[in-house]
């Protein structure tokens, strides 16, 4: 059995989410205050959506200097496997363990819905598991989600393979109406140079069960099960 | 000391409530505006000291935190 940490700040609220999700899918998820210094014997780290301190100041902003963010930066930088959803996506750039920025939607818009996501590289811990052409439908819930990059951050991005998911529409084409928020790139989901921090704005934890209308989000996860299986495997 | 920053959208960000702003102002009539930029101003209550320190001081705490430099230009203006 694998052991997820769950991220908590004040404002936080994809967490019991999250952590149904991981037990859903038969594995232990633990919630863990941001106060916490220590991240613990963990598999993984989720770092769930909401509204952090209030969104105040930018999204992310105040709670990238929260204890357990310098945790889950020196967890990732030994390796670990850590995946921003939402606000979790917008709290590792603002922390810079993801290159770029959030930003207001284009349309000024909170959007609250289901869209297509198109994997555009499936061999990293977050995408493995997710069959070739499959197009996912998985929920977005945001205001600020417009992904913004230099042109050099996006050029550098695009070479390494970097970015893991687009929108797309239902049959999976790349479409300007396809993008809910006006990211560049129609960029939904991205990781690090290592390939081991991962952050999308839309949400795989409110998508793994029949009854929530698409279970596609088990793929994401069973990605990182397996990854994780892997290098026990391996070890 | 009083010490005020103002935060704005770089240039090559989109600034889609500066944007907004300008229409809903277009549609009142006002005539010949021909950008507007939405940012932010922080008006700082700071200790009195040697204005060159505060600056100096704010300036990295505006880069690290307040701004976010990927997306935001700043200046600081003291008194």
């Amino acid at each position: 059995m694998m052991r997820f940490a769950i991220l908590q700040f004040p404002a936080s609220n994809c967490d019991q989410d999250c952590v149904h999700a991981i037990r859903v899918l038969g594995h232990q998820a633990d919630y863990l205050w941001h106060k916490e210094e220590s991240l613990g014997a963990v598999d993984a780290v989720i770092v769930p959506g909401g509204f952090s301190y209030g969104d105040y100041l930018r999204c992310g902003a105040i709670a990238r200097f929260s204890p357990v963010m310098q945790a889950v930066r020196r967890f990732a930088d030994g390796g670990g496997l850590v995946l921003g959803i939402c606000n979790g996506f917008q709290i590792l750039c603002e922390a810079g363990l993801l290159p770029g920025a959030l930003i207001r939607n284009r349309s000024l818009q909170f959007r609250c819905e289901h869209i297509f996501l198109k994997t555009e590289n499936r061999t990293t811990p977050f995408t493995v598991n997710i069959p070739e052409g499959r197009v996912l439908r998985l929920p977005i819930a945001h205001g600020e989600g417009c992904y913004f990059a230099e042109p050099e951050t996006l050029a550098a991005l695009e070479q390494n393979h970097r970015i893991l998911w687009r929108y797309c529409n239902a049959s999976g084409e790349r479409t300007e109406g396809a993008n809910p928020n006006g990211s560049l790139g129609n960029i939904a989901g991205i990781c690090n140079e290592r390939g081991n921090v991962a952050g999308l704005m839309p949400h795989p934890e409110r998508a793994c069960e029949p009854i929530l209308g698409s279970d596609d989000g088990r793929l994401i996860f069973e990605s990182v099960l397996s990854a994780l299986n892997a290098g026990r495997a391996a070890a | 000391m009083k010490v005020s920053i103002i935060i704005m959208p770089k240039k090559a960000v989109l600034d889609p409530q500066g944007k907004t702003v300008q229409s809903a102002l277009e549609h009142m009539g006002y005539d010949g505006v021909q950008d507007v930029r939405v940012g932010k101003y922080l008006e700082i209550e700071v200790k009195d000291g040697d204005p060159e320190t505060v600056r100096a001081r704010l300036d990295e705490a505006a880069h690290r935190f307040l701004s976010n430099p990927v997306i935001e230009d700043y200046r600081i203006e003291i008194g």
